[in-house]
């Protein structure tokens, strides 16, 4: 009996093979899926892994260097990937802005001491950069170690779907991973970052005037501007720190009793897929980012003396604000400046006073 | 105990990578010896062809024949490539040095080094007029043309 009648014997035994194995991928087509799928997070695994592994190295060669430690700082930096934070309890959530503020404060600071452990040489500008250095290998590990769970938990449970929701989501998670190890270089060596837009427009507006600290790492200059008396805050640079605006904003704001015509925040903001990145937007609300607090804090103190705030963007994706500034971002810096001019004229009368804040990493940017 | 427990996983997930790839190549092995057989048909019919019909059917089993290798082939060393690609760039970061002074335009480009920060004012003379200088961007220029989608 023949399959294929009239054609000879190899032909049949290929057609035989074919049909084994058309049934086998019936059967087992989803497995062999999920091992293709499996192999490709495996590769972005390695992939993450050599990335993670570079920046331990970078981080530690940074602290080597700058901060001229008397033993191997290894040991140190490795505890200090391993370091988390726990947020505070939300059950009653009353409250719970200032026991977060508290518990980012003493994260803020023992990270600092770590850092001035590791690198006694350093003065309080590299404190800030190798700080910042360190946490983009802290993310990096964190990212591979969680890549790394759903893959283990993936191939263990031999589940199609954790594996399939690791590899569509892999592609955005290597583009951070990515956009993480570059800011690694650009943190060691102190150069600004996209995130640094806020404060590059601050710093060209301050720039010649006299600057006094505010709470906490920010400074403010008075300018006058378009007839108006600016004051213009931003994080204390050229240190890599954000500094804590919504502190800075509420002390200002209190120090004028309310009398503010206009707040004004300037910040780099997500764009999409298509946007241009240096693309400069306008609109409403506190533009800050993070954990909430400081948006909180500012909301507040907006809102109990009816203060108007707008704010500024300018426009570029996850790794465009953590890595090396683009020369985009960097000349988007006087169509920012002409921007909040226009807003100033238009929104307030002459005399007003108009807080501008620079929001952002002023790792780079100095005042 | 933790630092076990990772190595533990660590070992459990070396093996089982052992395994897929195993099982991976496997079916990759037995789709290349079928592409193989019939690229072999397909010259045995082409060479002992009678008819058009016969030339017909070798060239499909041909075509079958190449599409699986070449297919097989590139999942083989698919993973060894990727693999290879692994590189981190670091891209070129430039400062820019501009005269204080309102009537002299002078500017300079230079690679950034470290130390170098936006508006810190440089101890250098302009070679031009003398007066200050100051540092007024750092920046990188990102060479590659991101691709437009016409939508």
């Amino acid at each position: 009996m023949s399959l294929i009648p009239g054609s000879d014997s190899i032909t049949q035994i290929i057609s035989l093979l074919s049909y084994v194995f058309f049934i086998v991928l019936i059967f087992y087509g989803q497995r062999i899926q999920m091992y293709v799928m499996i192999r490709e997070v495996e590769n972005s695994l390695h992939k993450l892994k050599h990335i993670k592994e570079e920046g331990r190295k970078n981080a530690i060669d940074a602290i080597k260097e700058i901060g001229k430690p008397s033993v191997d700082p290894s040991a140190r930096v490795d505890r200090y990937l391993e370091y988390f934070t726990i947020g505070p309890q939300g059950m009653d959530p009353a409250g719970i802005v200032n026991k977060l503020d508290h518990v980012l404060d003493v994260r803020d600071e023992r990270l600092k001491e770590e850092v001035k452990l590791m690198a006694p040489s350093s003065d309080e500008v590299q404190v800030n950069n190798l700080e910042n250095t360190l946490e983009a290998a802290m993310a990096l590990n964190f990212i591979y170690k969680v890549v790394r769970h759903y893959y283990i938990q993936g191939k263990k449970t031999l589940s199609l779907y954790v594996i399939m929701q690791l590899q569509m989501i892999l592609p955005m998670v290597m583009k951070e991973a990515d956009a993480y190890s570059n800011a690694l270089k650009a943190f060691a060596y102190g150069q600004p970052i996209g995130d640094g837009a806020g404060p590059l427009i601050a710093g060209k507006l301050m720039h010649g005037y006299e600057t006094r600290k505010l709470p906490k790492d920010c400074v403010m200059a008075t300018v006058p501007l378009e007839g108006r008396t600016a004051l213009i805050i931003k994080a204390t640079g050229p240190g890599g720190n954000v500094g804590k605006p919504g502190d800075a904003v509420e002390a200002v704001i209190e120090e004028n009793e309310g009398k503010i015509g206009l707040l004004i925040m300037i910040d780099a903001g997500l764009k999409l897929e298509g946007e241009i990145v240096g693309e400069v937007s306008e609109g409403i609300g506190a533009a800050i980012g993070g954990p909430g607090v400081d948006a909180y804090k500012i909301e507040e103190k907006l809102t109990k003396y009816k203060i108007r705030n707008y704010a500024v963007i300018v426009k570029e994706d996850i790794g465009d604000a953590v890595s090396p500034m683009r020369k985009e971002i960097n000349d988007s810096v006087d169509k920012v400046i002409e921007r909040v001019k226009a807003v100033i004229q238009e929104r307030t009368k002459e005399g007003d006073k108009v807080i501008i804040v620079g929001v952002g990493n002023s790792i780079g940017v100095g005042q | 105990m933790r630092i076990k427990n990772m190595a533990q996983n660590q070992t459990q997930s070396t093996s089982a990578n052992k395994k897929i790839s195993t099982y991976l190549t496997m079916i990759v092995l037995i789709v290349m010896a079928l592409a193989i057989t019939a690229l072999f048909i397909a010259a045995y019919t082409y060479m002992t062809a009678l008819t058009v019909e016969d030339q017909i059917t070798s060239g499909v089993f041909a075509g079958i024949g190449l599409i699986a290798l070449v297919l097989s082939v590139f999942l083989l060393f698919q993973s060894k490539r990727q693999t290879a690609q692994i590189k981190i760039e670091v891209p070129k970061v430039m400062t820019t040095i501009e005269c204080t002074n309102k009537g002299c335009n002078t500017k300079t480009v230079r690679e950034f080094q470290r130390g170098d920060y936006v508006y810190k004012d440089l101890d250098i003379p302009c070679p031009k007029c003398g007066g200050k200088q100051m540092i007024t961007a750092i920046y990188k220029e990102v060479k590659e043309k991101e691709k437009t989608y016409n939508v």
